[in-house]
């Protein structure tokens, strides 16, 4: 990658730091290869250094390339959708939703109420666990030796008991279908959601206290990976990443899908978009998750959960094309879908948050020190599940 | 002040520390496989086919029909129809399956083939112990691993095989009144007013 | 003698009576002989008591049981450990320097252990009564930076050297507010002999003891103390050098087995000298906390700080996130060491001032240029407490 022009955007809009490139000394290149503890995933990164600076960072991925958008050529509509469980495998259910969106966008078919209400519901239990887990593990690889990511499994568990309990599986809930919800609220489930989420401020407390005012975790953070506004918007970053930049783009609030315009949430904002920004707008995030939550367990009506007009066998949507996309925790993912009446899609393909994401990841990193450049990668909240597919 | 966040760090952790010996909350280790959880009654695991009664051959459910082999996603579903019939959970002679062969290593237990099976024949198992050292055929369940008792469904998944139990004896309901011998009717003047039971 | 002074004194008295069962050409090797054995036998020992504690404090820290398989409550995880270690191939890089990769971690070991001799462990119990004994043990600790360099050149790897050159720098940055916060406790006191240090802090006014720390110099020379002593030791949060700092896996990545073991032996024992010798000067060595308290033999109140100290340790390890290199070394020059220029002034207030003034002014002294460097250091890098705000 060229990288004294960025996406054709001038000079003067890019945030840079001083990278000499008169030295004269060896650099030394370094592949933080797949076997890595602090990369996510099988990520690998090429890095060349002067010292302890990066001069070059060439991102490599492919890894976990599994042919799922081939797969969904194959497979028919009902059964691609287990295998977008496995996309970004920690948030599952905001997967099938954004799948969901565009075959019922296909097929006109109508959700109803009950169904509505559960989605968001698990949606934003699912934003929850997602912004906890990231936040976990971004101060493990900064070496806090795991205490505030077990603090944020501990939480976790509680909401993926509730998965297991409602869908049958914690992690591949294969819960939304076309049309509404595969299974209704068993006994007892909205009880144990309201015990945890009575709970769950304190939580937030907790890890804020254990995190937020402290030095350590400042120095290392504040002024690390900084990306502009207008660098964002140019390279299509979504999700945390760009609100943390400044820029007040949430599909919740811009698209309004489901019924989230009746729900009374704001949309936290950073301003200098480092790693410090993206991680405090993670945390607000998931306190505006928990009122959303409140009000819709509070709203949420008796009813079907499917809609009639849907049909788990020989389902064949008329021909034409269709985009959903959602806000899930790591951005806008969005499902494009190409149909011609058959039973399975023609063309079937996944719009990744996690990866257009890390295409700026070597301007965030030049100049840094090595020691920085897998912190930046844990604020970019990548899932390999997702970037690969 | 400087250190001012750290030393609040400190004490959160030192209270997670202490009340670590008191609370469960703080110390959420199952010590497994010595303890283990509850079950959740959702689980779900693999497939494993129902039957009823006593006999597990005689008595399953499948009738062959291989709707579930079509929609499985990995297609891990082998099933081969028998050539004979015998009646199925309902009373109606049908086919039943010769060969069926689950792979779970590939089954990716997402559950379709339980909903889309008409006959309430196959349901999602709770056991997941299921590791062998047999490469070749180990993870391959053939008709006779997969075949579980009613009772056992009972006891893993309550809820949904009463549900199950009320469906099925709702269609032998209709079955055994569509074999009683049809009340004595003068002979019909018009094809069509023949009384449908 | 009665029971209490018996209690106190009675390894002086053990080794005194195993030392008269020999001829008299021979008492003094086989007196040396005794305590070199005890204290080779006792902080490996204790070494062993610390992993456990260590990983069974980080677990409950962390909501979670620590190792609980071997033994009960996993006491003899240690000796699993050993055995593990023992057993493990020893990879020697091809191309290595053989003599000086066997040599480095043997030299550590063996340069830790001779600082033990000057450390007053109970009354009348320090191995050698030097009269220079902290210099002594000051030299001995720089002597440690040698064989953590001799790992980082002889493995003859670019990662293990850069780890090294770190792990020296450190090093040799926290030495100095280390040494100059040692100094204030040393003037107050007005001798190098460790024994003397402590028998100058052994006295109570009321119940209260005339430790060090007590004092607002004591403190802060306290403080700045054990930073540069985690520091020192490689421990978290100043652990780049051996944490996994991405590539660099420290000096040590080329060893395996029983040298990876020496290591981590000889970094533990490091870390107890060194929290021995900040016991001694501030925190009163041997000397009970309460005058009522004055029973308990003097080798137990010495090693229950000990265990104390490490459990601070522990505790800080499993909260803390790692600083980066240059922020560390950012820490160590422009803070700590003007710190502990001002901590010095503090004590020269102390000894030449009366009653309460000597309490204000010290306080005055210490407490000032604290803020004011901290705020600088903040202000610096421009870290602040942010706020956020929502999108209309």
């Amino acid at each position: 990658m060229n990288s004294d022009l960025l996406h054709g955007v001038p000079a003067d809009t890019i945030t840079r730091r001083e990278v000499s490139y008169d030295h004269e000394g060896e650099t030394l290149e370094v592949s933080m290869g797949p076997h890595h503890p602090s990369t996510h995933g099988v990520f690998r990164m090429d890095v060349k250094l002067e010292g302890e600076r990066i001069v070059r960072l060439k991102p490599v991925l492919g890894y976990l390339h599994r042919n799922h958008e081939k797969l969904g050529e194959k497979s028919t509509y009902l059964g691609s959708i287990p295998y977008t469980d496995r996309l970004d495998y920690f948030c599952s259910m905001t997967n099938n939703w954004a799948y969901c969106i565009a075959v019922e966008q296909l097929a006109a078919f109508e959700v109803p109420e009950r169904a509505q209400y559960l989605r968001v519901i698990l949606a934003e239990l699912t934003r929850l666990q997602n912004h906890a887990s990231a936040v976990g593990f971004l101060v493990q690889d900064m070496g806090a030796s795991g205490t505030p990511l077990m603090y944020a499994f501990r939480q976790r568990e509680k909401i993926l008991d509730l998965f297991e309990a409602l869908s049958g599986s914690r992690m591949m809930c294969n819960y939304m279908r076309f049309g509404g919800c595969r299974v209704d609220l068993p006994a007892g489930w909205l009880d144990q959601l309201k015990v945890l989420m009575n709970g769950f401020p304190a939580f937030l407390d907790e890890f804020e206290k254990l995190l937020v005012s402290n030095e350590i975790l400042m120095a290392r953070t504040q002024g690390i990976g900084e990306v502009s506004a207008k660098i964002a918007i140019n390279a299509g970053i979504t999700g945390p990443m760009l609100r943390a930049a400044g820029v007040n783009y949430d599909l919740r609030k811009v698209d309004g899908y489901g019924i989230y315009p009746r729900f009374d949430f704001k949309v936290p904002l950073g301003e200098h978009g480092d790693v410090y920004d993206r991680y405090m707008v993670r945390v607000l995030e998931m306190r505006e998750s928990v009122k959303i939550l409140n009000q819709a367990i509070a709203q949420l009506p008796e009813g079907p959960i499917l809609d009639p007009k849907a049909k788990l066998r020989g389902f064949r949507p008329k021909a034409g094309e269709s985009y959903g996309r959602i806000e899930a925790p790591k951005g806008e993912l969005g499902f494009y879908l190409i149909s011609d009446g058959s039973p399975n899609p023609y063309r079937y393909r996944i719009r990744p948050p996690s990866f257009v994401n890390l295409t700026v990841l070597e301007d965030m990193c030049l100049g840094a020190n090595i020691a920085d450049a897998v912190i930046i990668l844990g604020s970019v909240d990548i899932v390999l599940g997702e970037v690969d597919r | 002040m400087l250190a001012g966040g750290i030393l609040k760090g400190l004490a959160v952790t030192a209270r997670n520390f202490f009340e670590s010996f008191v609370s469960k909350e703080r110390l959420t280790t199952v010590q497994y496989p010595d303890e283990r959880l509850p079950q959740i009654e959702a689980t779900r695991d693999f497939p494993f086919l129902v039957y009823d009664g006593p006999d597990a051959m005689a008595g399953l459910r499948c009738v062959s029909c291989q709707i579930c082999e079509k929609e499985c996603p990995p297609k891990c579903i082998f099933i081969e129809k028998s050539t004979d019939r015998k009646p199925d959970a309902a009373g109606k002679l049908q086919f039943y399956p010769a060969k069926f062969n689950i792979d779970i290593s590939v089954c990716m237990s997402c559950q379709i083939c339980v909903e889309v099976c008409p006959f309430d024949a196959i349901k999602m198992d709770v056991e997941f112990e299921l590791a062998t050292d047999d490469r070749f055929g180990g993870l391959l369940l053939d008709k006779q691993k997969l075949a579980k008792s009613n009772e056992y469904y009972h006891r893993i998944h309550p809820t949904e095989a009463n549900t199950v139990d009320g469906k099925l004896a709702a269609a032998r309901a209709k079955v055994a009144a569509a074999a009683q011998p049809k009340p004595q009717v003068a002979a019909p003047a018009v094809a069509g007013s023949e009384v449908k039971a | 003698m009665n029971s209490v002074q018996y209690a106190d004194q009675i390894f002086v008295l053990l080794k005194q009576w195993l030392v008269s069962l020999f001829p008299a050409p021979l008492q003094t090797a086989v007196g040396i002989l005794i305590t070199v054995v005890t204290i080779i036998c006792v902080f490996p020992a204790l070494f062993a008591v610390t992993t456990i504690l260590e990983r069974k404090g980080l677990g409950r820290i962390q909501n979670r049981y620590g190792p609980n398989r071997v033994g009960p409550f996993g006491i003899f995880q240690p000796i699993a450990d050993g055995v593990k270690a023992l057993t493990k191939e020893d990879l020697v890089p091809a191309n290595a320097d053989k003599i000086v990769h066997f040599l480095a971690p043997v030299m550590l070991v063996i340069i830790v252990f001779l600082a033990y001799a000057v450390l007053p462990m109970g009354r009348n119990m320090a191995a050698v009564n030097m009269d220079c004994g902290l210099l002594f043990f000051f030299a001995i600790g720089s002597a440690t930076e040698v064989a953590v360099f001799m790992a980082g050149w002889s493995s003859r790897n670019k990662y293990a050297l850069l780890g090294a050159m770190r792990a020296i720098a450190q090093m040799i940055s926290y030495e100095i507010p280390l040494m100059l916060s040692a100094v204030a406790a040393i003037m107050i006191a007005g001798t190098l002999n460790l024994q003397q240090i402590v028998e100058q802090q052994a006295g109570y006014s009321g119940i209260l003891p005339h430790w060090y720390v007590f004092t607002p110099w004591g403190l802060a020379a306290f403080l700045l103390f054990i930073i540069s002593a985690t520091a020192e030791s490689n421990r978290s949060p100043f652990d780049l050098p051996e944490g996994e700092s991405e590539i660099i896996a420290g000096y040590y990545i080329e060893y395996s087995g029983f040298k990876f073991a020496l290591f981590f032996l000889g970094e533990y024992l490091g870390m107890f000298s060194i929290s021995a010798i900040a016991i001694t000067l501030f925190l009163g060595g041997w000397s009970a906390p309460f005058s009522f308290l004055a029973w308990i033999p003097s080798y137990l109140c010495f090693f229950g700080k000990l265990v104390a100290m490490i459990c601070c340790f522990i505790w800080v390890r499993g909260t803390l996130p790692r600083l980066r290199q240059d922020q560390l070394m950012n820490f160590a020059w422009k803070f700590m060491l003007p710190m502990s220029l001002f901590v010095i002034a503090s004590a020269v207030c102390w000894r030449y001032a009366e009653s309460w003034q000597r309490w204000a002014l010290s306080l005055v002294v210490v407490a000032v240029p604290y803020l004011w460097l901290g705020h600088g250091m903040m202000n610096n890098r421009k870290l602040e407490q942010r706020v956020y705000r929502y999108a209309e």
